[in-house]
């Protein structure tokens, strides 16, 4: 076989005269990351919400969440990026949807991006919170109840803080799949990591090695990740209430 | 806002679209739906075995898939495939790959990760005592497995092995980044060559979402029928 490995490709320059492959790269992860934190805080928000909804004791706002969830987990992420890239600005009224068109160049694919990303994972967030919620014990929800709250209340002081810290480890799981799948933001031209390796690829010929390189930062990205969730879990865990001990349940 | 909606352009279409487009996403689907769970209750018992190496190996390749992205693999492989096709017919030249091959094995390799921990669960979830009577009756490994262990395994994981399918399903959209004429790649094409985005595009996600929905009721009623009391 005739593969020419050169592992100094990374810091050789780009044709672009932007800087090195490396700093590509870099820049590649740094949309990347960019890309899944906004997304995420869309998805944290409108989730939550969502979640909450789908357990309220009124019928017809449960099914306004279920809806919503049915909708976005039914249709492929790719179809839901080109829905909003190339879709919504056709249908939204016609100023609104030229000035959307006309945003400069990576704010034109970053935002329905985001957007896309954003909406997608509120649905898989909006589960987690749903199932976090009925798995509560119905005591909780009774004792708030019979405190006197309202259910507002009752979800804002007795159920939410109890439900984020059990629903952590999916949470993460979630995490890490919003940045993961920000890599489709590629067929509407974010250059995240896998759009910049794969830049680098076409430039330098380099396949191999531009692959490698991304898959690696992939790799890190999610082992910190992984790391920093563990030390928040371990933070805000409530003593003898929510911990290993209980999640690995002896008998 | 619809006043442009050219339903006839779907229409037209729609045989293009079903034939080429829908054939060649349902084809792939159900290959790598045997070929990854295949694969995948290999590596979930190669995860479990008392066999070290054997066991570090599953768990990275399983690891490894599940923290990339889909199309970081299917680039990979894209790029990877002729060089192990050329390695094993001993070529010189990296060996030519058609696009479906290239797509079938990229699917397999990477649902396989994701099969193999639903597959992992489901052995896990056999009563211990159930290898013990196997070892008992004198049944060696694969007696065990095939006969006992992985029979009762399947049963207890084909809702959530179908559940992941239609994700999966899903997922093989992502060939369009290899300008593969998938149902959303030849919906692509005629929206590029009309200048028809919207109803193309939303055309293709109506379809996939009925599909979807319909799948994952079919699974929510095959699960209370198959579910075994215990």
């Amino acid at each position: 076989m005739h593969y020419h490995w050169n592992w100094s490709i990374f810091w050789d320059l780009t044709p672009e005269g932007t800087g090195t492959y490396l700093h590509t790269l870099l820049v590649g992860l740094l949309w990347t990351i960019a890309t899944g934190l906004a997304a995420w805080i869309i998805a944290l928000v409108l989730g939550s919400i969502l979640g909450v909804l789908r357990t309220v004791p009124r019928r017809w706002v449960a099914a306004i969440g279920n809806v919503y969830v049915e909708i976005f987990r039914n249709i492929p992420l790719l179809v839901q990026m080109f829905l909003w890239y190339f879709v919504i600005p056709e249908l939204l009224p016609r100023g609104m949807g030229d000035w959307i068109k006309q945003m400069r160049p990576p704010w034109a694919s970053f935002v329905p991006a985001v957007l896309c990303l954003g909406f997608f994972t509120a649905a898989r967030v909006a589960e987690q919170v749903r199932a976090g919620i009925q798995a509560l014990p119905s005591g909780q929800r009774m004792a708030g109840t019979a405190l006197g709250l309202t259910l507002p209340q009752t979800y804002r002081y007795v159920l939410l803080p109890v439900v984020f810290r059990i629903i952590l480890p999916p949470l993460t799981s979630e995490f890490l799949n919003i940045l993961k799948n920000s890599s489709v933001a590629l067929t509407i031209g974010v250059v995240e990591l896998t759009a910049a390796a794969r830049a680098m690829q076409e430039f330098s010929f380099q396949v191999f090695e531009a692959f490698t390189a991304a898959t690696l930062i992939y790799i890190a990205m999610n082992i910190c990740v992984v790391f920093a969730m563990r030390w928040v879990e371990h933070r805000v865990a409530v003593p003898g209430f929510i911990g290993p001990a209980v999640a690995s349940g002896g008998h | 806002m619809f006043g442009h909606f050219d339903y006839a352009e779907i229409l037209n279409n729609l045989p293009y679209l079903m034939k080429v487009g829908m054939t060649f996403t349902l084809t792939l689907t159900a290959l790598v739906v045997v070929g990854g769970v295949i694969f995948g209750t290999l590596l979930a018992m190669m995860r479990l075995s008392s066999i070290k190496p054997l066991s570090i190996a599953a768990t990275s390749y399983i690891n490894l898939m599940r923290s990339v992205p889909l199309v970081l693999v299917i680039f990979w492989f894209y790029f990877l495939v002729p060089y192990i096709g050329a390695w094993i017919t001993g070529a010189d030249q990296p060996v030519k790959v058609g696009a479906f091959l290239s797509s079938v094995i990229t699917f397999t390799m990477f649902e396989a990760a994701y099969y193999a921990e639903i597959m992992r669960a489901g052995i896990q979830s056999v009563a211990r005592g159930q290898v013990w009577a196997g070892y008992a009756l004198g049944l060696n490994y694969w007696q065990t497995m095939g006969k006992i262990v992985l029979p009762q395994a399947f049963r207890n994981m084909v809702p959530i092995l179908l559940t992941q399918t239609i994700v999966m399903f899903q997922d093989t959209s992502l060939v369009y980044v290899l300008s593969i004429t998938d149902f959303l790649g030849a919906a692509s094409k005629v929206a590029e060559r009309d200048g028809r985005l919207v109803e193309m595009y939303l055309f293709v996600a109506v379809v996939y979402f009925v599909m979807c929905i319909a799948g994952s009721y079919a699974v929510r009623r095959l699960q209370r029928r198959i579910a075994i009391i215990r």
